[in-house]
């Protein structure tokens, strides 16, 4: 086996000290009916074997492309000091810090963490961590109805279709209902936040609202009207539920600034890989008056025996290993080690390298939308927006599938992730990052528009017969 | 309180010296912000602390070596198999055409990580003796509440509505009746019998045209096999609920005991126990589950497929409308499931029996060192772990479990689980795992018969212990009852803090 230790004459002294003859009969309770025998399994592989087929495997997936894909995970610059302290085994391979005397590294650094995300989404009270931003979504509009005693949710459009996905799956347990805000359909405000729906459903006196759940950016990358949606959430007794991008936060309002209850998020854009998805890191946080509602594991600062200071586990009454049936949530792993990547990334980078990161993205989308509104393909909304924006692309599924052959992966197909959508038939979702290179942007410019020269030159049914399997192949969310 | 003690070090927040840091970030144009709107911007920064490399490198190592973890010590935490975490596993995780793979990357550019993952599917499929796997959930308990969502999709796609509960065995886990309560049931707690085992006539009693499922975990949360599993199994779907495996100790049977075969309908896998993806102080994991035919139409999606071209790819939104849904964003924790995935291939289907059988037999000859040390209320022989108890040298001597718990940190280990399961009286709960040495063991049998001599002579020692750790026992009441969450010494206006 191949990080086992114990030689056959050790396995034989165990057996004589325990008393019996083999390893079978200590399996002795397990009825003869229902025993396995055996796995149907590839044989063991050395190391050497295994570090070839590894490699193998990654070499098959394609990470050269010029990216231009967001939509809720985001490339950054992640400084090489981040990766060699996540490689400290005193962090990796601990337990969760139950025993607190032994644990003050990892303590410590939950504390930070929940310090600098507080600074960051102005709120008071920060959870050690929840699995990712769309399930942190979730139990935060879960705590809203507990706090309310409410049982219906509305939530934007404009919030990420996984999010909405993940929430409508954690509503079905408890039958609350949860309630879609559309979106504006034309003019200035196109693809924001419908405010007048919005307080006419909150209007529904039948239906009283526990939380408004609202994203900036949002999904489409729009700013939101965050203040005036908190207002009327407020105004209706309900409480306001922010999902919010945590480098965005060094340069736009923050939750407190609208005057949210509680703030939830994507932390994988602080120094997290892309990983096809994970491990991330789910952000909740919220108002004091919310703390015992808020799930998951919190660290407190208090002192030991002899005065020094020292942090701990606490208010550890909201949990499932003490409250079982009655806990804030059924969370236990969380994604501690996340949460400190995160944290040594902002200590890394501070609060003028997590300004810059934002503001240059945003200087990177501002070249982005000049150069492929030249290409043809201009901006599908005119709200303002940060860094990430949809444009309006012919054959969008054909066209972003034929990119791939340009080296370009061109965003996310609109269509692919809302399909129920027509105003985002025909359209990309793409952003930038202070990764972006000018190079990158050129590329996209320069293939985007040789392929929409190639569709006009084409005839267009032709192309038109292409959409419905293009949609597959350009990837569905 | 402002002492920080002579091996703790001050927060990133006291360290932060204004104009420290910088040169990682590009600076952008002065007007990279001009076209946004001014009531959409932030009018004050948020406090970050200002430190230089040199620092933040010293910061965390130092914090880390405050720590006890796997890479410095044994660590028999009970039901959470600190094992090994091999180091390709982690050179794997970050090779770049996996750390750098866009979520919604197309499939056709996502070829190796699809394929990684169905393999993945395929083998836990066949540990657990399942039809099928979802390796979504992020961690065990996200398991269990996708597992009990897809029961309860099942009865109601059945048009049983009447079925509101969900029967829990009081030694389980927490996160099972929380889940249940997610999920939208009632728990009803089912007594353990006197071997430790489930109450069957209780069992039974509670079973009803009520009953949603039932959840065990077996080996049990006391170690043991449950032996009367096959009439457990049978009286559930006799009654019309489906049957809830927690494989939280799945560590102690692989090769032996197929869940799936024996009758169990739904069940999650803790990658970070049994399949040695690092804990990182609290997370991240993963927690697959595996489903038999009758839940099969209920995983969550996307699912990865395998085309008969031999391309995988991601189920399509809509494709499945059976399906529960999504339990989260992505496709899952891909970046720990490759580590689950490179564990198994080391291992192979030998190496994985083998690590079932080296785990129970550590655990076997532990207790069998402990006998006359410590109470042993179950003899027969155990899984991959034991419950032991204090409550005999609590009466003779007035120091508790939670004594001789603190006691052992000063010896150099880590503690075992104490307190849990709730069922048996000052319970610790000791795993050895199977990446142990035979050395490793006996020292710490060693140390556990000191430290029960030194509660009869010198009670105080344990009254007093940790005295060798970075800081000593806490004040946890204080911190409950004043919670200090953050740290708000940067912030203008506010108080500083510690205050």
């Amino acid at each position: 086996m191949a990080y086992g230790l114990h030689t056959p004459e050790d396995r034989t002294s165990m057996l004589e000290a325990i008393g019996v003859a083999s390893v079978d009969d200590l399996f002795a309770d397990i009825p003869p009916a229902l025993r396995a025998h055996g796995l149907n399994l590839p044989p063991p592989e050395s190391e050497a074997e295994l570090a070839d087929r590894l490699s193998g495997l990654a070499a098959r997936n394609r990470v050269d492309l010029a990216g231009f894909l967001g939509a809720g995970a985001y490339r950054h610059y992640v400084p090489a000091v981040v990766d060699q302290l996540l490689l400290r085994g005193e962090f990796y391979t601990a337990y969760t810090p139950y025993q607190p005397e032994i644990s003050q590294g990892t303590l410590q650094t939950i504390y930070e963490y929940q310090s600098l995300i507080a600074e960051l989404t102005g709120m008071d009270v920060v959870s050690a961590s929840h699995y990712d931003g769309a399930t942190a979504t979730a139990e935060g509009a879960l705590m809203a109805c507990r706090a309310t005693r409410r049982e219906r949710v509305l939530v934007s459009r404009a919030v990420h279709p996984h999010y909405r996905e993940t929430m409508r799956t954690y509503f079905s347990g408890g039958e609350l209902a949860m309630d879609e805000i559309p979106l504006v359909a034309d003019g200035p405000l196109a693809g924001t936040t419908d405010l007048a729906a919005l307080e006419r459903m909150l209007a529904e006196s039948d239906r009283p609202v526990a939380g408004v759940v609202a994203a900036n950016p949002s999904f489409l990358g729009l700013l939101e009207p965050m203040s005036e949606a908190s207002r009327l959430a407020h105004a209706a007794g309900a409480l306001f539920v922010a999902v919010v991008e945590p480098v965005s936060l060094a340069v736009l309002a923050s939750p407190r600034d609208y005057d949210a209850d509680i703030a939830a998020g994507e932390g994988q854009p602080l120094g997290i890989p892309l990983s096809y998805g994970g491990p991330y890191l789910g952000i909740l946080s919220c108002r004091d008056a919310l703390v015992r509602q808020i799930p998951g594991r919190l660290v407190g600062m208090t002192a030991d025996v002899d005065g020094r200071r020292a942090f701990v586990m606490t208010l550890r009454a909201r949990e499932q290993d003490i409250r079982r049936e009655k806990a804030a949530s059924n969370i236990c792993t969380n994604q501690a080690l996340c949460a400190l990547a995160a944290s040594i990334y902002l200590a890394a980078i501070g609060p003028h390298g997590l300004r810059d990161a934002a503001a240059m993205g945003a200087a990177r989308a501002t070249e982005l939308e000049v150069a492929l509104t030249r290409a043809g393909a201009p901006r599908l909304h005119s709200a303002p927006y940060l860094n990430e924006f949809a444009i309006r692309v012919p054959d969008a599924a054909e066209i972003h599938r034929r990119l791939l052959g340009h080296g370009v992966l061109a965003g996310l197909v609109l269509a692919a992730a809302e399909p129920g959508d027509p105003s985002l038939a025909d359209a990309l979702l793409v952003c930038a990052t202070e990764v972006t290179t000018s190079l990158e942007i050129a590329a996209f410019e320069k293939a985007l528009h040789e392929e929409l020269e190639r569709g006009r030159q084409l005839a267009l049914p032709g192309i038109a017969v292409n959409v419905g399997g293009g949609v597959n192949a350009a990837g569905s969310l | 309180m402002t002492a920080s003690g002579d091996r703790l070090g001050p927060t990133l927040f006291e360290r932060s010296r204004r104009g420290r840091g910088g040169g990682k970030i590009p600076h952008p144009p002065k007007d990279a912000l001009s076209r946004i709107p001014a009531a959409h911007l932030r009018t004050e920064g948020p406090n970050l602390p200002e430190l230089a490399e040199p620092e933040v490198t010293r910061h965390y190592v130092n914090l880390s070596q405050l720590n006890y973890a796997v890479d410095t010590g044994f660590y028999p935490l009970g039901s959470c198999t600190m094992k090994f975490n091999p180091k390709i596993n982690e050179w794997a995780a970050r090779l770049p055409g996996f750390a750098a793979l866009h979520p919604l990357a197309p499939d056709e550019i996502a070829q190796g990580t699809l394929q990684m993952l169905w393999e993945l599917e395929q083998a836990l499929a066949e540990i657990g003796g399942m039809r099928a796997v979802t390796l979504q959930p992020a961690a065990g308990a996200h398991g269990e509440l996708t597992g009990i969502l897809m029961v309860r999709a099942y009865h109601r796609s059945r048009g049983d509505l009447a079925r509101t509960e969900v029967l829990v065995p009081d030694s389980a886990h927490g996160t099972n009746p929380a889940t249940a309560s997610m999920a939208g049931f009632r728990t009803v707690s089912i007594p353990s019998a006197s071997d430790g085992g489930v109450d069957v006539a209780a069992f039974r009693a509670a079973l009803g045209p009520q009953t949603a499922a039932v959840m065990i975990t077996n080996p049990s949360t006391v170690g043991l096999f449950e032996s009367r599993i096959g009439e457990l199994l049978e009286a559930v779907h006799e009654a019309g609920a489906l049957a809830y495996m927690d494989g939280a100790n799945l560590n102690a049977i692989m090769g032996r005991f197929k869940p799936g075969d024996a009758g169990f309908d739904v069940m999650h896998i803790n990658v970070h126990k049994t399949f040695s993806t690092p804990h990182g102080g609290g997370g991240p994991g993963a927690g697959p589950v595996g489903v038999g035919e009758r839940l099969l139409p209920f995983l969550p999606t996307p699912r990865v497929l395998r085309e008969s071209n031999g391309h995988f790819r991601l189920e399509r939104p809509g494709e499945r409308p059976t399906s529960i849904g999504r339990v989260r964003s992505f496709a899952g924790n891909a970046g720990v499931l490759v580590r689950a995935y490179a564990y198994i291939r080391a291992h192979g289907a030998a190496g994985l029996c083998e690590v079932s059988d080296d785990a129970v037999l550590a655990a076997n000859y532990l207790k069998a060192r402990l006998a006359g040390v410590l109470d042993v209320p179950f003899s027969r022989p155990c899984m991959h772990e034991f419950v032991a108890s204090g409550a005999t040298l609590k009466r003779e001597t007035g120091c508790r479990t939670l004594d001789v718990a603190k006691r052992l940190i000063d010896y150099g280990f880590h503690p075992p689980t104490i307190y849990f399961p709730l069922t048996v009286e000052e319970a610790l709960l000791i795993e050895p795992t199977e990446t142990e040495a035979l050395e490793t063991l006996d020292l710490f049998a060693d140390a556990l018969r000191d430290i029960v001599a030194e509660a009869h002579d010198d009670p105080e020692l344990l009254h007093a212990a940790p005295t060798s750790s970075p800081v000593r026992r806490l004040d946890e009441t204080t911190a409950a009852r004043q919670p200090n969450l953050r740290w708000r010494g940067m912030t203008g206006g506010r108080s500083p803090c510690p205050d």
